[in-house]
């Protein structure tokens, strides 16, 4: 201990004292600040960095989220009017079906009325023509046997007995 | 394989070493314990400051001794300001005439005489001369100020580096950058806590470079043991102690003169603490005392190592002795290389452990709900 008393200079303690806080001062005026604001400066803007990555990486994903929805979408959109466009189609062929049937039904029925009625024409023209057939008939027959006196009584007498009165 | 070889290299060549050696003079016992006693003389002298910068000395052919080097300004408060080279002392060996006063070297320190420099000792060999107040540029001084010259221009060197290079450290700050980060984030953040280790930042790696540096120049054969000294370990100490108390909060306070807080009722703080109150106090100067004593007395003890085993060299004389000394100085200081980083660290570490003490601040409803 009295050794190390011994060793004590008060002059180099306060030269060592003076010294170092003038060290100190200056050091931290000059370089500690600089030196420590430019580092803490350096590590922000690599934590900025990584976060603004880190923020990209999420934008990109979430584009391709979108991507990826927008895509889904369209394609469930083109499902969607294809199924339509079929159901549309079908509805078009089985309409038509439909309306053709009718139309054909009609016609058929028009042709059928038609026939009906050249069938009543026909037989109206028929029924004229025999009818005018078996007047020329009769008259050729009545004719010939109006032609001999006996056959006309006759005649008048079995036509007479035909047509009963009631 | 290699190892191997190498160390039968090395023992093959040590033996045929010894082949050769042999003592190159017979000495007697007298002239043995002389150049002992010298040398102790030279390592003591070399542990001290001194007033001029001592390069090397030698033996001149005639017997005088040599000293290559230059003087320092001694600047002395005896009965008025007194500033003279330390030349005149002749380094210890003529007395320095200054005005009407008279001074003399004794030991390394410097005392009033007069004209002839009789120097008149107690029985316990201590001089009894008068000491004048002395404010010397020594030789631990002169170092000072070049480490702090250095370390200015170094770190303000870095500093611009970053201003230039945009944010990245360019030149020699590139090697100190990772230590000064260390410093932060390894013995500052952890010790003192993110919120305020930046108020003390600039001291803890000021203090820690500075120590670092003298350390390293105290190995160069410039013979300097700035940090070996205790007025600066103690002017290092001092500052970490008036840190530590000027800004220590309530908390740091409270822990000293209240160390158990509300988990014992008065009645039992009337007994502990007249016990504990003290040892909390004492531990206050403990701390920043065991701080200025280790570093003094780990360099002190490097130094004083390192020197003898070179002393060794001398005193062997042999081959043998002279390699296997050289051999033990260079591990030596190789150990000695690490130990300067050490010092600085633990000087650091320690002192911003203190920091953190004075710095903490509980948060005492926490604590009361955790009780």
């Amino acid at each position: 201990m009295e050794k190390l008393l011994g060793e004590f200079s008060l002059g180099l303690f306060i030269f060592q004292t003076a010294l170092f806080l003038l060290l100190l001062f200056l050091l931290k005026k000059y370089a500690w600040k600089p030196i420590l604001g430019a580092v803490n400066e350096r590590e922000e803007g690599i934590k900025n960095a990584l976060e603004s990555a880190e923020n990209a990486k999420k934008e990109m994903e979430n584009l391709q989220a979108d991507n990826q929805k927008l895509l889904q979408d369209a394609r469930l959109e083109r499902e969607a009017m294809l199924k339509e466009a079929r159901d549309l189609k079908n509805k078009m062929i089985e309409d038509a079906k439909g309306e053709a049937s009718i139309q054909a039904s009609k016609i058929i029925e028009q042709a059928q009325a038609a026939i009906a009625s050249e069938k009543q024409a026909a037989i109206a023209d028929l029924k004229s023509q025999v009818a005018n057939l078996s007047v020329d008939i009769a008259e050729k027959v009545v004719r010939e046997e109006l032609s001999n006196k006996d056959k006309q009584l006759k005649l008048v007498e079995s036509m007479l007995s035909e047509a009963t009165l009631n | 394989m290699q190892r191997n070889r190498i160390i039968k290299l090395t023992t093959l060549f040590i033996l045929t070493l010894s082949l050769f050696s042999c003592n190159l003079e017979k000495e007697d016992d007298a002239t043995i314990a002389a150049k002992k006693a010298e040398r102790k003389a030279y390592i003591q002298h070399h542990l001290q400051d001194s007033y001029d910068f001592n390069l090397f000395s030698y033996e001149k052919d005639n017997g005088e001794k040599a000293h290559i080097g230059f003087p320092l300004p001694v600047i002395l408060w005896d009965d008025g300001l007194k500033v003279f080279s330390s030349s005149k002392f002749h380094h210890g060996e003529t007395v320095a005439e200054v005005g009407d006063s008279f001074y003399k070297l004794d030991h390394g320190k410097i005392y009033k005489t007069d004209a002839t420099g009789t120097i008149s000792y107690d029985e316990t060999h201590h001089a009894t001369n008068v000491k004048p107040l002395d404010f010397s540029v020594t030789k631990g001084v002169v170092m000072i100020i070049i480490t702090g010259l250095l370390m200015f221009l170094l770190f303000r060197g870095l500093a611009r580096s970053y201003a230039k290079n945009g944010g990245i450290a360019k030149g020699v700050g590139r090697f100190f950058e990772p230590i000064i980060l260390y410093v932060r984030d390894d013995i500052a953040i952890p010790n003192i806590g993110e919120k305020k280790y930046m108020k003390y930042m600039p001291f803890l790696l000021t203090v820690f470079f500075f120590i670092w540096f003298l350390n390293i120049f105290g190995l160069t054969p410039l013979g300097v043991n700035v940090t070996g000294n205790i007025a600066v370990t103690a002017s290092l100490a001092l500052l970490t102690f008036l840190l530590t108390n000027f800004t220590g909060t309530k908390d740091y306070w409270m822990h000293i003169f209240d160390p158990l807080g509300s988990s014992l009722p008065w009645y039992g703080k009337l007994i502990l603490y007249p016990i504990l109150i003290p040892i909390e106090v004492l531990g206050v100067f403990i701390k920043p005392f065991s701080l200025l004593i280790r570093l003094y007395a780990n360099m002190q003890a490097g130094h004083i190592v390192l020197m003898s085993l070179i002393g060794l060299i001398f005193l062997f004389r042999t081959w043998m002795g002279g390699a296997m000394s050289f051999g033990l100085a260079f591990a030596i200081s190789l150990i000695e290389i690490l130990v300067a980083l050490l010092q600085a660290y633990i000087f650091t570490m320690l002192s911003a452990l203190y920091f953190g003490f004075a710095a903490e601040e509980h948060d005492h409803h926490e604590e009361a709900h955790a009780h």
